[in-house]
């Protein structure tokens, strides 16, 4: 087997300590699910119409 | 000993075309690979016709579905990747790549192919007709289509050993590889949901079949290389990941796996007493805590095992490197984000909402089902799970909570779109790739191991690319600059 140079794994507490500068205030429990909310609103938007109908037409071939 | 683990995911994807009353799902797949080839007037066909693009009877008005007398058909692309017509499936295999996050950006350009191709297919169609693909794995009545990955493994490995570590690894890899899947089938009578798609339909530990009585540890012998020093190991037991953080997880974490075999640094044995079940029952618990008995005693959950292979990784980077792994960085990442997910796993697994396509499917069920008091078995259920892997961009749910800012991503976008029509530096799909953008009348035929080009005289030349890692960029980069026909760039490779 070739020789592998051993490399040091960085030490876990160093990126720990540069990823805290970049945490913005946790968000509160109203404001996430507001947004929540908004999100279903928007995808409701775009499911399919009909969704027994929708999922039963959906047949496929086996593959592989 | 460890060779590099170059790597790949061929994804056969769920294809139906709407509004038409016969769909016929092999000429959608074609029409899908033919517009998107036309439009991109860069494909190349296997069988030296040209591709069925005549396109009697695709604009017709009407709700009558087209007509054509097509074939399967089979191109490859200038990014080095096949598209083609598998079975009833339009499948995409992504070009060779050396790592798993460059297989990750390879895998992503493959779901923007097939949007591309939606699109392009669409002038083809009558009024009210659509082709519609989802990357999934199953319709939910018991059909399953497959998402294959290939790794580069040393020929010298006896395969019995390959199948003893990779039964219990494929057994409990399923808490981070798992896509998702609203109920249960074939016959497991499961309800509510589940980690995996596919789970249900493996029903063997090993063997060579992919479409009936499926193996967990698939037999197929076909390297695509050379066959003396190399295998190629076929997985048949994955789903396809729309989060790239599930797909980097999944081929990073299986290619250390490997390289720890081959080097033979395993020294336990993990072997599961019945891995069949045991499948369906790391698949049918959310909440990762069930358990499965060890062939050398002992109960343990698919996160303990997944924490010993771990920890075994932990010390082959040490004593070893992961070079193997396409870098060091590379590797050092995978173990990263493996013991995360592992923390994570054990302590809260709906933190990997974003991460995971399992988790991220299931806190959008959860909330459906909180906001309008819905039981699983409620058709909105099985309809969230099916459109979540719609690839189209703007009925895509995995895409809206991409938007909405609520998935990580590993790879930039623009990187891949490159992805889509160039090849990756770092093996022989660079020259596969570069061939066909340069010279695509040329090539009269190509594989994953050879290339054969017409260079004006007789006879055709016939160029073996045996060596997964020879070819690349580095290698061929200064060759395809200098040469400015084919016949230059074959006499060149001759000297």
């Amino acid at each position: 087997m070739p020789e592998r140079e051993r490399k040091q794994r960085p030490a876990p507490k160093e990126r720990a300590d540069e990823e805290v500068e970049d945490l913005a205030p946790p968000k509160q429990g109203e404001e996430l699910k507001e947004e929540l909310d908004d999100l279903l609103d928007e995808i409701d938007s775009v499911l399919e119409e009909n969704a027994e109908d929708f999922v039963k037409s959906y047949v496929q071939k086996g593959g592989e | 000993m460890t060779v590099p683990k170059v790597c790949g995911i061929e994804t056969e994807y769920g294809v139906a075309l709407r509004g038409a009353s016969d769909a016929n799902p092999v000429l959608a797949s074609s029409m899908l690979i033919n517009a998107y080839v036309e439009h991109r007037k860069v494909g190349w066909d296997f069988e030296d016709e040209s591709p069925g693009r005549d396109a009697r009877g695709f604009a017709r008005e009407g709700a009558a579905p087209p007509e054509i007398e097509t074939h399967l058909v089979n191109t490859v692309l200038t990014n080095g990747a096949r598209y083609y017509v598998d079975h009833a499936h339009p499948e995409y295999s992504t070009p060779e790549c050396a790592d798993a996050l460059e297989l990750v950006c390879a895998d992503k350009a493959g779901e923007r192919i097939l949007a591309r191709s939606m699109q392009a297919a669409r002038r083809l169609l009558g009024a009210g007709q659509e082709i519609v693909v989802y990357k999934n794995n199953t319709d939910g009545k018991g059909n399953s289509y497959g998402t294959h990955e290939n790794y580069l493994v040393d020929r010298s490995v006896p395969f019995a050993t390959l199948v003893r570590q990779l039964l219990p690894w494929f057994v409990t890899r399923q808490v981070f590889t798992g896509a998702g899947k609203v109920g249960g089938e074939n016959g497991t009578g499961h309800t509510g949901y589940q980690l995996s798609q596919r789970a249900d339909f493996f029903e063997e530990e090993v063997g060579l079949e992919t479409t009936l009585k499926r193996p967990i540890v698939n037999t197929r012998d076909e390297p695509h290389a050379d066959p003396q020093k190399y295998r190629r190991l076929h997985v048949i037991v994955g789903d396809a990941n729309l989060c790239e953080v599930a797909t980097f997880l999944k081929v990073g974490t299986t290619a250390l796996v490997l390289a720890m075999t081959e080097d033979d640094f395993i020294d336990k044995d993990y072997s599961i007493v019945s891995p069949v079940p045991s499948m369906r029952t790391v698949s049918h618990d959310p909440t990762c805590r069930a358990t499965v008995e060890l062939v050398d005693g002992g109960t343990v959950s698919a996160v303990d095992i997944q924490w010993e292979f771990l920890r075994l990784a932990q010390k082959y980077a040490d004593d070893v490197g992961l070079e193997a792994l396409g870098s060091e960085e590379v590797g050092q990442q995978v173990l990263e984000r493996w013991e995360a997910a592992l923390t994570a796993l054990e302590r809260d697994p709906m933190t990997l909402d974003g991460q995971l396509d399992w988790v991220t499917k299931l806190k959008l069920l959860d909330a459906y089902r909180e906001r309008d008091s819905l039981g699983w078995d409620d058709p909105k259920m099985a309809l969230l799970d099916l459109q979540y892997h719609d690839v189209r961009p703007e009925k895509s749910l995995f895409e809206r909570l991409v938007r909405a800012g609520k998935v990580e991503r590993l790879v930039e976008e623009p990187d891949v779109t490159t992805a889509m029509t160039v090849p990756p530096p770092s093996t022989r799909a660079y020259f596969r790739g570069q061939c066909l953008e340069k010279w695509a009348d040329a090539v009269v035929a190509a594989n994953w191991d050879s290339l054969i080009l017409d260079v004006g005289s007789d006879p055709l030349r016939r160029i073996p690319m045996m060596e997964p890692l020879r070819g690349t960029r580095a290698h061929v980069e200064s060759l395809f600059e200098e040469c400015t026909t084919p016949a230059e760039l074959v006499a060149r490779l001759a000297s």
